[in-house]
Parts: C-alpha cells; structure tokens; sequence
C-alpha cells in the first residue's frame, strides 16, 4: 500500500527530528559558562542566580531539561535568550517571518527560471547555446552564496550601477516588504545559487527522456513537437527533478543565513549569527532546530512527490 | 574485464593489465571543461602557496604592518580597513583557507569511504546504524551544524575542520556505499573471500581500488563544498580569526568600504570564485572521464 510506505517515511521523519533535538540539545551540555550569570551581569548576587537557574530549570538533571526544552518546543517556548534577556519567541517571531518571505520569493523565482533553462539547454543538446547555458551553470553551481551576492551588490548597488540598495533599510519592527527594493538582490541572490541546480538536473533528465522510445514514436506518430514537449516528455522528467528541487528549496534553509548577513536582512540568519557571536545557546538551539524541521519537512513532501510520482514504486509497494 | 582488453587506447599504448581504467587523467584533460579547471585551480593553489613568500618582497610591507591610512589608494591595489596593504594580505590570505578545506575533505574521504565501505560489506544491523546516523546528520544543514560546534567549542581551526569534514562524511559514505554494493558481488571479491584474505584487507585492497573512480569525483565536489564553507564561515567572522589575513574575513572586513575602496573585497572575491569555479569543472571532468570508461566497458 504506498499510504503504508508514506506513513513509514513520516515516522522516520520524525524520529530523526527527535535525534536532531538530542544533538542540538547536547550542545548546551559542552557549553562552558553560567547562562544565569551570562544574563543578571557580573554583579548579580547569588540568590539572584539561584533563583534564576530554578527559574530556567537549570538546578534539574540533563534528561529532565531535555524533556522541559523539548516540551517546550511544541508549546511555542523556546526559553530566555541569555543576550537580550527576552524570550527566544519573541525575538524570533518577526524574523522567521521576513526569512520565509526572502525563501518564497527565491523558490518562486529559481523553479520556473531553473525548469526553464533545463527544457531550453537539452533541446538545443549539444549547441553552442547548450554548452554556454552548461558552462554558466557550473560555475555558479560553484561559487560560495556571498560571493554571488558581493558580485550582484558591486554590479548593481555601489561600483559599477547604482540602482539598488546594497543593505536592508527598514527600521526594526516594520514589515521588510514595505520597500521591495531591498529585497531584490538578496533574492536574486538566493535564486542564482539555488537555480543552477535545478537545470543541471532539468537538462539531464530531460536528455534522458528526449531519447527514450515514446518520445520517438510521438514524433513519429506526427504529433506537434510542442506537444511532444509539453505532453510526453515533461511530465516524465518532473519525478526527478522535484527531488532535487526539494533538496535545494531545503538547502535555501540553511543558505538564507549567509545571505541575511550580507545584506543585513532582519531575519533568522541574522539573528543566529549574532547569537553565535554572543554564544547565545538558547536561540542557536531554537533556530537549529527550526531549520531543520523545514529541511525534514521539505524533503519528507519530495519523497511523497517521488512516491506517487513513480509507478514502479506505486506497484512495488502494492 | 575480457571486455575490457578489448577497449582500444586512443593513443594506441598497449593494453594494460592493472583492473584501473587507462589515462583517466589523460580523460579529464582532453575535455575543454577538465583543461580550464585544472588551470584555474592550479592558478589559485599556487597563488595560495608561493604568496606568502612574495608578500613582503613585492609590497614592501607584511601582512601585518601599517602602510598608510585606513582605505587609502597607496601601493598598488591600496590598503584595508587599518591601513595594511591589501596585495601583501591578499598573497598571504590563501594559504589556511586551502590547508583546511583539504584537510576538511581528507578527513571526510576517510571517514566518510570507510563507513561507506564497511556498511555495504557487513550489510545486516551494521549497516542499518550507520545508514541511519548518516539521515540525521544530512538532517541538518551543514553551515547550520557548523555554527552549533562553533558557538559551543569556539570558532578554532581545528573546530573548522572536524566539522566541516565530519558534515561531509556522511554524503560521502552514501557514495562509497553504493559504489560498494555494485562491485561486491564480483568474482575477484569472492575469489578473495575463498582465500579467506582478512575483511581490512579485502576493503583496502580489492573494493577501494575499484571504487576510486566515484570516490575521486566526489572528492573534487566536496573540496568545492569546503572551499565554500569555511570562506563562508571565515565572512561570517567565525572562521579565521583576525589579525589573521584570510580571503573570506578580508572581505567581511572591507567590505563596509566596497564603494570606496573595491579592491579589499574585490580581489578575495576573485580568488575564491576562480578556485571553486576550478575544482568544480574538475570534478565535473573526472565525473565524465570516469563515466566514460563504465560506458565502454
């Protein structure tokens, strides 16, 4: 039955979701220093601690904070940032926000731009258009994100153009798509490293099934070559390219961090980089956990895709 | 392997009796792509490993020494943001980035190959556990866990390299696993087997050689990935620490200046462009090269 096959990946999803939080949150055990002195100051007397470390359940056994932690995370309390001394809720609230705006936009851009490209580069196989598209795609598959994104900045926001900010200028609290200027080389930037991946992988597959029988006997049989395209061969290269679509729509979880430093982006990213300065754990351990529940989640949806996309696994699991 | 005496050599060179396919680099190097990833890299490696040298007798200054003002158009490419020369930073600033991206992925390889190997050699309750500590680890985005290590242990070299490395080893052990399970069924295992070689020696000397193609182009692909994280850990101002002159922290640090003073930025982005754009065309060339023998054969 393939709802017995997805049911069984779901529950593995959640088992490494839960090895995840004991990793994530063995991380604090390493962690040298006192989080209560961290938050009262130096001066802090020691009743103060005491009560503060009861408090953040800190006097409790390691077990026992990971089930209050963990507990927590499914209430929406993600426990006090040791930096701003405000719950790490609140502090994120806003910004996985602006974060999920900033991935939207990129998916939206790189799928299409990326399918596209793919289609265009096999049915040229082998041209010189072809080999320019593969070229291109290469070498931006290779480049680091912020060298992407210092590129875009230094065409279109300072040396060369200058069009565009180079930095996000809303102030705290204001919603970032109040200027959309601001976001357009961050996502430009996130959509460059994201949709060269997506070609490769639209071009490859694409090739494969351009050659395989059916698509000869279409030709054969006289149907039009864009319905041969569209019709035929499309739907069949679709399976595997969502995989990778998957992995790269779950890879722009991670990669937003880099690219909201670079341009200063009021988001997650920004946000665990200045805990990571701070070594402020709690919200490191909130926001590990929250990108890799979008990365599990992400690539849960590409393998059910996969599944009732395959036939041979349709009948295999029948 | 009948077939594949049977393969002619394009150079005509006799046919070999080593089970290794001939001039795999020989491969990679007749295609445009290896020929301009070889290039590139190689311009950058050795960039990286002589420029320390040249730093001081070509600018005048170390890398740490004060030439002028703070962004100043002095010398020949100016100076950064406290007033160091830009050129002698930038010929210095390749060197740790290079060390630990390979020793990253070397560490990787071997950890990654090894449990790759033994999990499609032993089969059974081995190689459930390790397939399955690999998914959790994948389960978290590379930088991500990179930044968990750093904020605990500090962001230290070796700290860069450990994680980095171990992040890739479990992609890694998916290539080396499968590449197993496609050659352990082959005669010369068995034959090996009935002699009762010992397991170490039947993974180090009959299945590695024979995987050494896939784990050759995975190799290239994580060296780029490594190249790409630590120079993105080192912008981020949790790689290389200052006052260490690094190509990633050079252009964290002069970047505020981007308009003003280009070169600080626009150098290092350089370098590290041509180096991962030239690593990446290698492994996409070995990839075809290797590719092809499986073809032909």
């Amino acid at each position: 039955m393939i709802a017995k096959l997805i049911a069984k990946r779901l529950a593995v999803s959640v088992l490494i979701l839960l090895a995840v939080s004991v990793i994530v949150f063995a991380a604090t055990l390493l962690l040298p220093g006192d989080p209560a002195r961290a938050i009262l100051g130096q001066q802090a007397t020691p009743e103060r601690i005491a009560a503060l470390n009861e408090q953040m359940h800190l006097d409790q056994p390691p077990v026992v904070r990971y089930f209050l932690w963990l507990g927590g995370l499914f209430t929406g309390d993600f426990g006090l940032s040791t930096s701003a001394n405000a719950p790490v809720a609140v502090l994120l609230g806003e910004r996985l926000g602006n974060s999920l705006v900033l991935m939207a936009l990129a998916a939206l851009i790189s799928v299409p731009v990326g399918i596209a490209v793919g289609i265009f580069s096999a049915l040229h196989r082998g041209r010189r258009s072809d080999s320019a598209v593969t070229w291109v795609t290469l070498a931006l598959a290779a480049l680091p994100e912020f060298v992407i994104g210092i590129g875009l900045i230094t065409l279109f926001a300072t040396s060369v153009l200058k069009i565009l900010p180079a930095v996000t200028m809303s102030p705290p609290g204001q919603p970032v798509w109040l200027i959309p200027s601001q976001l357009v080389l961050p996502t430009l930037t996130l959509a460059l490293v994201v949709a060269p991946y997506i070609a490769r992988m639209m071009r490859a597959t694409m090739i494969e099934v351009l050659d395989s029988g059916y698509i000869e006997m279409a030709r054969l049989k006289g149907v039009p070559e864009r319905r041969v395209i569209f019709r035929h061969a499309l739907p069949h290269a679709i399976g595997p390219v969502a995989q990778v679509v998957a992995i790269q729509l779950a890879w722009l979880a991670g990669g937003v961090v880099v690219v909201e430093f670079l341009f200063r982006f009021p988001g997650m990213g920004q946000a665990l980089i200045d805990a990571v300065n701070y070594r402020d754990v709690a919200v490191v351990q909130a926001v590990s956990m929250i990108v890799a529940a979008v990365y599990i989640v992400v690539n849960l949806a590409a393998d059910i895709i996969g599944i009732m996309a395959d036939p041979k696994l349709r009948s295999a699991a029948a | 392997m009948s077939t594949h005496i049977l393969t002619s050599d394009p150079t005509g060179a006799p046919p070999r009796t080593s089970s290794k396919p001939p001039g795999v680099l020989r491969r990679v190097w007749a295609q445009s792509e290896g020929r301009v990833g070889i290039v590139l890299t190689a311009v950058v490696v050795v960039l990286a490993v002589f420029g320390p040298l040249l730093a001081a007798p070509l600018t005048g200054y170390t890398p740490y020494q004060f030439a002028d003002r703070p962004f100043a158009h002095s010398g020949v490419f100016g100076t950064d943001n406290l007033g160091r020369s830009v050129l002698a930073r930038f010929l210095d600033g390749g060197r740790l980035l290079l060390l630990y991206s390979v020793l990253a992925t070397a560490l990787g390889m071997v950890v990654g190959g090894a449990l790759g190997m033994l999990a499609a050699y032993a089969r059974g309750w081995l190689d459930s556990v390790i397939m399955r500590l690999n998914d959790i680890v994948l389960a978290i985005p590379q930088l991500v866990f990179a930044l968990l290590a750093i904020t605990v242990l500090g962001p230290k070299g070796w700290v860069l390299v450990v994680v980095i490395g171990l992040t890739h080893a479990p992609r890694i052990a998916r290539v080396a696993r499968s590449a197993t399970l496609r050659v352990i069924n082959e005669d010369y295992i068995r034959a090996a087997e009935m002699y009762s070689v010992p397991r170490w020696r039947i993974i180090g000397r009959e299945i590695l050689p024979n995987i050494a193609g896939p784990l050759s182009v995975e190799a290239g692909l994580r060296l780029t990935y490594s190249i790409g994280a630590i120079a993105s850990l080192s912008f981020l101002g949790l790689g290389m620490q200052p006052p260490t002159a690094d190509w990633g922290l050079m252009i964290n640090e002069n970047r505020i200046a981007l308009s003003v003073q280009p070169w600080g930025v626009l150098l290092s982005v350089f370098a590290i462009a041509v180096l991962t754009i030239g690593t990446n065309l290698l492994a996409d060339a070995i990839a075809r090269a290797t590719a092809q023998t499986t073809v032909e054969e």
